[in-house]
């Protein structure tokens, strides 16, 4: 058993014929923080997507706790939480309905926080409006709740800082180092420089 | 003990997280729900005036002119099933949830039915009486509807699963979803005309009832392993 919390083991990635990357170690403890750098095209996003296990290494394995994540599903999944590309939320639901929809698939129940965690991204008074009608930095915001809402060890982010204001930029980073400081770990990929955060490891894609 | 009781709850817990969510969100957009109603009132409606308003005649075709229109309808409400979910990301936040994709899955199907399959069986009396079918011959539409369509709604899944990755699905679909749903329509389709002749329908319905179970145990494994590889790629 390593002590590692995630960790990716000699992997390889294969899109379209053309090799993102390969034989690639990496790995993050509990208590750190490490950030994916790297071009536009790099692979950054698909080696988040390979670490949740949503996509598959063209080789090599990802380990949760020393264990491969296929095996640990849902041990991993309770511990980890994933901030994609994409919105993740419903645009015709407010921004109540959609947490208390993500606290549900948790399997926690978060009702009372959840005006709470909207709070602490600035979302007061925002609780009940549907999303399409927020604006798009307001929207990853409503995302963004979700790292207050529902506690995991892992968290997974990619791009968290896009469409985000200064204010949020840096409340974000102060979220992240209050993070590692509980104990749990951050991977995320950002062409932002943070430079408050302490003992940040980098990965550089080429 | 209490730990299996715990994960049951939970369980439950998402399904009905899943309807509730899903349901919001259909009836603030009700153009996507009321479409596919539409299409079947539609159709249904242009056979007399196309073909003729003889009520013989009519009466002959009706079955047949019916399932195939809810037949067609199903598949238009198709796109609604995992698409939108697909382009918000939410459907990937599904797959990384430690709840079972079982659970989701089947609360997304049921929704999908309640959305679609239910309100064409309530809407299925009246056409019925358009097309001159007789008492005997709706009753055992509105049957099969009941027990067809939710099987419609859980073969349409998969392909949606398979297809969901896809820039264009709308021919693909079909190709995929149309020969499943052949059998369907067959026991369907003849169980109201054996109601018509005033031949008894319970096998028919047996067989139909036999195709629903076997929908609802295999349809969502099928379903998962098809989201967890269109959204690999």
């Amino acid at each position: 058993m390593s002590g590692r919390l995630l960790e990716g083991i000699n992997l390889c990635c294969e899109r379209d014929h053309r090799v993102l990357f390969e034989s690639l170690n990496m790995g993050v403890d509990a208590g750190e923080v490490l950030q994916i750098e790297g071009p536009n095209g790099s692979g950054k996003t698909t080696l988040l997507r390979v670490l949740t296990g949503l996509s598959e290494a063209t080789e090599g394995e990802v380990r949760w706790c020393g264990q491969p994540i296929r095996k640990v599903r849902t041990r991993y999944y309770q511990n980890m939480q994933y901030l994609g590309h994409a919105a993740g939320i419903k645009q015709a639901l407010t921004a109540h309905e959609n947490l208390r929809w993500h606290a549900a698939l948790t399997g926690l129940e978060g009702d009372d926080q959840i005006d709470d965690a909207l709070g602490k991204v600035g979302l007061r008074g925002y609780e009940d409006v549907p999303c399409y009608t927020l604006s798009a930095g307001q929207q990853r915001r409503v995302n963004l709740a979700r790292l207050h809402l529902l506690p995991a060890k892992l968290w997974i982010l990619d791009e968290p800082f896009t469409a985000i204001d200064k204010a949020g930029v840096s409340a974000i980073e102060a979220l992240l180092i209050h993070q590692a400081q509980q104990g749990g770990a951050v991977i995320l990929t950002t062409h932002q420089d943070l430079q408050h955060v302490p003992g940040l490891r980098k990965l550089t894609l080429k | 003990m209490t730990a299996q009781v715990d994960v049951k709850q939970v369980n439950q817990g998402i399904f009905i997280a899943m309807i509730r969510r899903d349901m919001t969100a259909a009836f603030r957009h009700p153009s996507d729900l009321i479409n596919p109603l539409i299409f079947f009132v539609v159709v249904v409606t242009l056979f007399p005036l196309a073909v003729t308003p003889e009520s013989d005649f009519l009466r002959e075709i009706a079955p047949g002119v019916l399932w195939v229109s809810a037949l067609l309808a199903t598949l238009l409400s198709l796109d609604m099933l995992f698409q939108s979910d697909f382009q918000d990301g939410t459907l990937e936040q599904m797959i990384l949830s430690p709840q079972p994709l079982y659970a989701s899955i089947l609360a997304k199907v049921f929704t999908h039915w309640l959305l679609s399959g239910l309100p064409l069986t309530l809407l299925s009396p009246l056409l019925a009486m358009m097309l001159f079918l007789s008492a005997d011959g709706t009753q055992a539409l509105m049957l099969t509807l009941l027990l067809g369509t939710p099987v419609l709604s859980f073969i349409g899944a998969i392909g949606s699963a398979l297809t969901v990755g896809l820039r264009k699905t709308g021919l693909l679909l079909s190709l995929l979803v149309l020969p499943l749903y052949i059998p369907v329509l067959i026991f369907a389709s003849g169980a109201v005309q054996a109601a018509i002749a005033g031949l008894p329908i319970v096998g028919h319905l047996a067989l139909l009832g036999a195709l629903l179970a076997l929908a609802v145990v295999l349809a969502p494994v099928a379903i998962s392993t098809a989201l967890r590889i269109s959204l690999s790629g």
